[in-house]
């Protein structure tokens, strides 16, 4: 169980909050959706779950103890720029091989050639830097995936390509995943329920988890309106 | 207003000491805009999309040979005409706010993008003004640098510089991505304004859903070739208007539909058609040679098969 308990964040000691509040919890293996506008704090969200960042409030649990703070992190993000989080001056079979050896099966499921491990990444696509970027993230220690707007600057044959790969990678190793974007289609798709934030003047206080309301998921804040907005 | 015949870009690369070789990015590509008309480009990334809009305003790198023709109003696109041409009747909206300089308050570099389009300082600033208003953007906003607007604003103020100068034919390049979905409707609206005020609009993008609504006619890229040409309103659950199956599956791949991801590779084939080692239906003569284009009354098609 990745859980989330009564986060929140602020840049600096005394600047805005983006969020308070925010409780979320996944399940292993299961897919939960975060939706909404840009701006509200999604991916500073995303950088919480995964260690980037320390919360200014609140804790971050993994199976009811904090996230390690060294080694490997079994939560593991996908952003949404392959080719900034690469290293430009690495071949990419040494960008792959960082964490561990992925097996020929997933490079095989995710459509990665052989040829391309010995291009630098500005030599590839960014459909295929992202494919290597997200075979790096899915390594035996992952046990949650925080992928924020993965494939949203692919096409969609690109992006039902990786999904497919990625969600079956899930389902077989019990790994659980929050996907970040703002496609609501896809997340119906992809995740038995979607946390939704609120609309433009909202903000991320205005957010509720529109299937799990009664679990007391979701952001703190004025739920109904955020359901209506939301709708 | 912008027709492309038979378009092929190939670079020359230095391989491992002196050797050479080419690369062929781009081969076979036809189009055109009429005005009024918005026209989307679709593809996926590494299908030559970009090429083709920097093949139009002539900022390809030197190692770069252009074949085939661009017509511009009925007349060939040369070296001389595009620089003459760039910034005054053709303008690029690019991607993003990094096109925007970091160090110009945007008023000035609205107003910089009007003077260079050929007007006095005086007319310029007048066109400036009207452009920000044009885009709801209030006149404080002229005082402020990039970094202090969000992303929605400077697409505004990055439309704002293409528009200012009255051009006749404008590029977007991925005008959605990055943007939610209030952001990217309002980003195409304004290009479908344009294209009903008479201009011809050319939208390159992977988003296929988001630009369908406001869009004429749909151009699919694969491999570096449009594979078709087709009204938008043959984007729909009845596949029978589409007659690429490269178009079908882009169609089928979207995850209000069957999520599919049979043709997932970038890649094209040697020779023959770009789509043949992917596609169900390929045989002998789609490995020997690439289908010409079959015209309809809509657009156009290249396949063996349709």
């Amino acid at each position: 169980m990745l859980e989330a308990i009564d986060l929140g964040y602020r840049f600096g000691s005394s600047g805005p909050w983006l969020f308070q509040g925010m409780n979320i919890r996944i399940g292993p293996g299961e897919v939960v959706g975060l939706f909404g506008p840009s701006g509200l704090g999604k991916t500073t969200f995303g950088h919480l779950l995964g260690g980037y960042l320390a919360p200014a409030q609140g804790r971050v649990l993994l199976g009811g103890a904090a996230l390690p703070v060294r080694g490997y992190c079994p939560v593991q993000c996908v952003h949404q720029h392959p080719e900034l989080s690469v290293n430009p001056r690495w071949r990419l079979g040494r960008t792959l091989r960082e964490a561990y050896d992925p097996p020929e099966a997933l490079l095989d499921s995710l459509g990665i050639a052989a040829a391309w491990l010995s291009r630098y990444p500005h030599e590839l696509s960014g459909g295929e830097l992202q494919r290597i970027a997200v075979a790096r993230a899915l390594g035996p220690g992952t046990r949650y995936l925080v992928a924020d707007e993965m494939t949203a600057m692919l096409d969609a044959i690109t992006q039902a390509h990786i999904w497919r790969a990625v969600m079956d990678h899930c389902r077989e190793n019990g790994v659980g995943a929050l996907v970040i974007s703002h496609d609501e289609a896809l997340l119906a798709r992809l995740c038995s329920r979607v946390i939704a934030c609120g609309g433009v003047t909202g903000g991320m206080s205005a957010a509720v988890d529109l299937a799990g309301m009664e679990s007391g998921e979701g952001f703190a804040g004025d739920r109904a309106q955020a359901a209506g907005s939301a709708a | 207003m912008l027709r492309v015949n038979d378009l092929t870009i190939s670079f020359t690369r230095y391989g491992r000491g002196v050797s050479r070789d080419a690369l062929k990015p781009v081969c076979g590509l036809n189009l055109d805009v009429k005005p009024g008309e918005l026209l989307a480009v679709i593809g996926s990334s590494g299908s030559g999309k970009s090429l083709l809009a920097h093949a139009i305003l002539g900022i390809l790198p030197g190692n770069c040979r252009v074949e085939g023709g661009l017509l511009f109003r009925g007349e060939p696109l040369t070296p001389r005409r595009q620089k003459a041409l760039r910034g005054r009747s053709i303008a690029l909206i690019p991607q993003s706010v990094g096109f925007l300089n970091p160090l110009v308050r945007l008023g000035g570099q609205v107003r910089r993008a009007a003077a260079l389009s050929g007007m006095a300082g005086g007319q310029a600033r007048h066109a400036a003004d009207a452009a920000f208003s044009r885009y709801g953007l209030a006149p404080a906003v002229s005082r402020y640098f990039p970094h202090q607007v969000s992303g929605g604003m400077a697409r505004r103020v990055l439309s704002a510089t293409a528009t200012v100068g009255d051009a006749d034919l404008i590029i977007a390049d991925e005008p959605t991505t990055g943007l939610h979905r209030e952001a990217s409707r309002e980003s195409l609206g304004f290009l479908r304004a344009l294209a009903d005020a008479g201009k011809s609009v050319l939208v390159i993008t992977h988003d296929l859903k988001a630009v369908l609504p406001w869009a004429d006619r749909v151009a699919v890229f694969h491999g570096g070739t449009t594979v078709e040409l087709t009204a938008a309103a043959n984007f729909s659950n009845d596949l029978s208007g589409l007659r690429h199956p490269y178009s079908r599956a882009m169609w089928m791949a979207l995850p209000e539909n069957e999520f599919a991801a049979e043709h997932a590779s970038t890649q094209g084939g040697e020779q023959g058609c770009p789509f043949s080692y992917l596609c169900g239906c390929s045989d002998a003569a789609c490995a020997a040679a690439p289908p010409a284009p079959v015209l309809f009354e809509d657009g156009f098609v290249r396949c063996h098969h349709a």
